[in-house]
């Protein structure tokens, strides 16, 4: 086809500048106000989080006031919610194939008890004991993966058994003590380097902010621009369709646990850095938050849809309206009450989004 | 109430006709243990006595002391001691079926941590019945005479101890105070509200309802947060209080992890040398703090003297019947509480970081 856009020089075309330059399109003339937005939502899943974000630091700059709309509170929210962000970048992955992982902080914290019992009690190097944690990141993806691809077990019940496996692992290695502290800046300081900081004026960024950061740019770059991505996004879609279209869609499950396992490993480290000590009772429930934070990031639970960078603003919502509520003098029941009604509103908006038509 | 021994032929008529040969070998051993456990509730009414100890958890070092204690106590008075745990805090399918277990085996008492205060009352009635004694160890039931006795640590005193303990080093500056209050969770359980309000009746701060956490109106009081008993909890918790408030000075926490997640975030802050930071455990992590100068003072319990006075309360039911008394003036045994500083105060007792090593739990 000819570029319809595109001037020529010869007489007979120059009638063209003259007539419809559009391209085939569908006939929109019957949708109001709300079908435009329904349309524009579908094509931009980010978009709902983004202006919640946006509306709710607003919001509360004015509920909460000063205290709350200062560079320093808003770098500290970011602090907050860099663990389960990073979390939430693991299980938007999976969840993006249409599955699930409630193991994602029970590998955290048990590589962050590997690493620290081997670095801080055991004085291995600091930064060998974060590659043997790395690899155990690794390994607990690939026994999730291969439970899911070769056992042919469903992800909920595989997570969900694996949870409880690497919890209890977790308690038996530690015996329930944390490590302190003290004795990690005394031995492996490494260990605690994503919770160094600089400061920007008043606002303070720590390392493991940056690192979550990267850590989903890298992944929505890999998603979006490498033909990997493009396969995750596809099996999530529909896995018949992507194993007819020639893709080897079990070994790149696999892949997928595995590289989630390891972004959990990563998130250990930077925890370490963040509590400021190896705590094997911390985050039991991180599993559900990172959920909580991918799905009001707008990304579908059916699988195939939603940008991963929607589930950095999930995260971030929830700790703007968990720093707001409290700043603003809530008590704490109102802010679970709160996130509670942001994930069932997340979820019937993808619901309203998905149930668009031409 | 019978021993096992009875119904072991039971169970083997019954299954023979169509059970396989694994499975068949495998009732037959179970059988055979069953038979053994029998055998030794037979020697119970010769000279031994039999206990049960069940815990919430057994990788938890609040209880594996007190497993410890009871060991202890039960070999110095020839008692033959069982122990159970849950899985995880909360596991009450667990406990339930270690109770059941322990009235079957025909023994004279159990102590027990409930994982749940209310969940396990109609269990632990059964027990009861069966002519039981039953004590709480460290958690009391709801209401408390759903078992013979509580033995605990008296948790408003915990808190009052450290909350005496903050008033006296401040002094005159008291007065003025800027006072955080790191809590459990929005559950407001009893242990949580029994120590947070302990400490503001130790630090002379009127209470208002005394099972209610944030109902205070002293000005001096910044903010109440939840910590779920954690570092990562102490740590978001102190932050968003400092936020309302960097100016404080006082730090109350539910324990001394949480109190590590405090002393992380005012590290964080640049402000670790302005405030003083009091909690209750007595975990040897704490006491470390303690000497660290992490946390200014911790008030200790003893699991281990809960588990061991437990088990002598049932040697004595065993012999005379005879049930344990409350302490004066509480509705259950106060097992005792000691504040650990190394910056002690004229009027209130306490005990050296270094002493508390010796006697710490974990």
């Amino acid at each position: 086809m000819a570029d319809q856009n595109s001037t020529s020089d010869r007489d007979f075309e120059s009638v063209l500048t003259s007539s419809d330059t559009s391209v085939a399109e569908f006939e929109d003339s019957h949708r109001g106000v709300v079908g435009t937005l329904q349309h524009v939502l579908h094509g931009n899943p980010t978009l709902v989080p983004v202006i919640v974000l946006v509306v709710a630091v607003l919001a509360f700059g004015l509920i909460a006031g000063d205290r709350f709309f200062t560079p320093f509170n808003l770098t500290l929210i970011m602090q907050q919610v860099s663990i389960i962000g990073i979390l939430a970048a693991a299980q938007s992955l999976v969840i993006i194939t249409a599955g699930i992982d409630l193991s994602v902080a029970a590998i955290m914290v048990l590589m962050s008890v590997i690493s620290g019992k081997l670095a801080v009690e055991l004085g291995v190097p600091a930064p060998l004991a974060l590659l043997i944690g790395f690899a155990g990141g690794i390994g607990a993806g690939y026994m999730n993966g291969l439970l899911i691809t070769k056992v042919k077990l469903p992800p909920f019940i595989t997570t969900l058994g694996t949870w409880n496996i690497f919890f209890a692992l977790n308690l038996w290695l530690s015996g329930a003590q944390s490590i302190r502290g003290q004795d990690i800046d005394a031995t492996a300081p490494l260990l605690k380097f994503f919770g160094l900081s600089f400061t920007i004026g008043s606002a303070r960024v720590t390392y493991g902010v940056l690192l979550m950061i990267v850590i989903f740019l890298v992944l929505w770059y890999v998603l979006n621009k490498t033909a990997w991505g493009r396969h995750v996004y596809m099996i999530g879609d529909d896995k018949e369709a992507a194993e007819l279209a020639g893709i080897r869609t079990d070994r790149t499950l696999r892949q997928v646990y595995m590289l989630a396992g390891f972004i959990c490993a990563l998130a250990a480290w930077a925890s370490i850095g963040r509590v400021g000590s190896i705590s094997p009772q911390s985050f039991y429930e991180g599993n559900l938050e990172s959920i909580t934070a991918v799905v009001i990031g707008g990304i579908s639970l059916f699988g195939g849809r939603g940008s991963i960078m929607g589930a950095l603003f999930g995260a971030l919502i929830v700790g703007v309206f968990q720093s707001g509520l409290r700043l603003a003098g809530v008590d704490v029941l109102w802010q679970v009450f709160a996130i509670g009604w942001l994930i069932i509103i997340a979820v019937a908006v993808d619901q309203w989004i998905r149930k668009v038509s031409a | 109430m019978r021993p096992w021994g009875d119904e072991a032929p039971f169970f083997d008529t019954f299954w023979e006709e169509d059970m396989t040969k694994t499975f068949k070998a495998l009732m037959m051993g179970g059988a055979a243990a069953l038979a053994m456990t029998g055998a030794a509730h037979a020697d119970a009414h010769g000279d031994a006595i039999t206990a049960c100890l069940i815990t919430k958890t057994d990788t938890n070092p609040f209880f594996v002391k007190m497993r410890e204690g009871a060991t202890e106590a039960a070999e110095a008075a020839g008692i033959n001691l069982q122990t159970y745990a849950g899985a995880i805090d909360g596991d009450v399918e667990s406990q339930v079926a270690a109770v059941e277990t322990c009235i079957a085996a025909g023994a004279s008492g159990i102590l027990i941590t409930p994982s749940d205060s209310r969940a396990l009352a109609p269990v632990i009635g059964q027990a009861r019945e069966a002519g039981l004694l039953v004590i709480a160890l460290d958690t009391p039931f709801e209401p408390a005479d759903t078992a013979d006795a509580t033995f605990a640590t008296d948790n408003f005193e915990a808190g009052r101890l450290i909350g005496a303990w903050a008033a006296a080093t401040l002094g005159d500056a008291a007065a003025d105070a800027r006072i955080g209050l790191l809590d459990l969770n929005p559950s407001e359980v009893s242990v949580d509200y029994l120590r947070d309000q302990g400490f503001l009746t130790g630090f002379g701060i009127d209470v208002m309802d005394p099972t209610d956490i944030g109902d205070e109106t002293d000005e001096r009081i910044v903010g109440n947060d939840v910590t779920n008993g954690n570092e990562e909890g102490g740590r978001t918790a102190m932050e968003n209080l400092l936020q309302i408030d960097p100016s404080i000075n006082v730090v109350y926490t539910i324990n001394e992890p949480a109190a590590a997640g405090a002393y992380a975030a005012l590290q964080a802050f640049g402000l670790q040398d302005q405030a003083l930071i009091v909690s209750v455990d007595g975990g040897c992590a704490g006491v470390r703090d303690v000497a660290a100068g992490v946390i200014g003072a911790t008030s200790m319990q003893f699991p281990l003297r809960m588990a061991s006075l437990g088990i002598e309360a049932i040697a004595q039911y065993a012999e005379d019947g005879s049930l344990p008394e409350n302490s004066e003036g509480l509705d259950f045994f106060n097992t005792g509480v000691m504040l650990v500083t190394d910056s002690p105060v004229e009027g209130i007792e306490s005990i050296t970081s270094e002493e508390a090593l010796e006697l710490c739990w974990g």
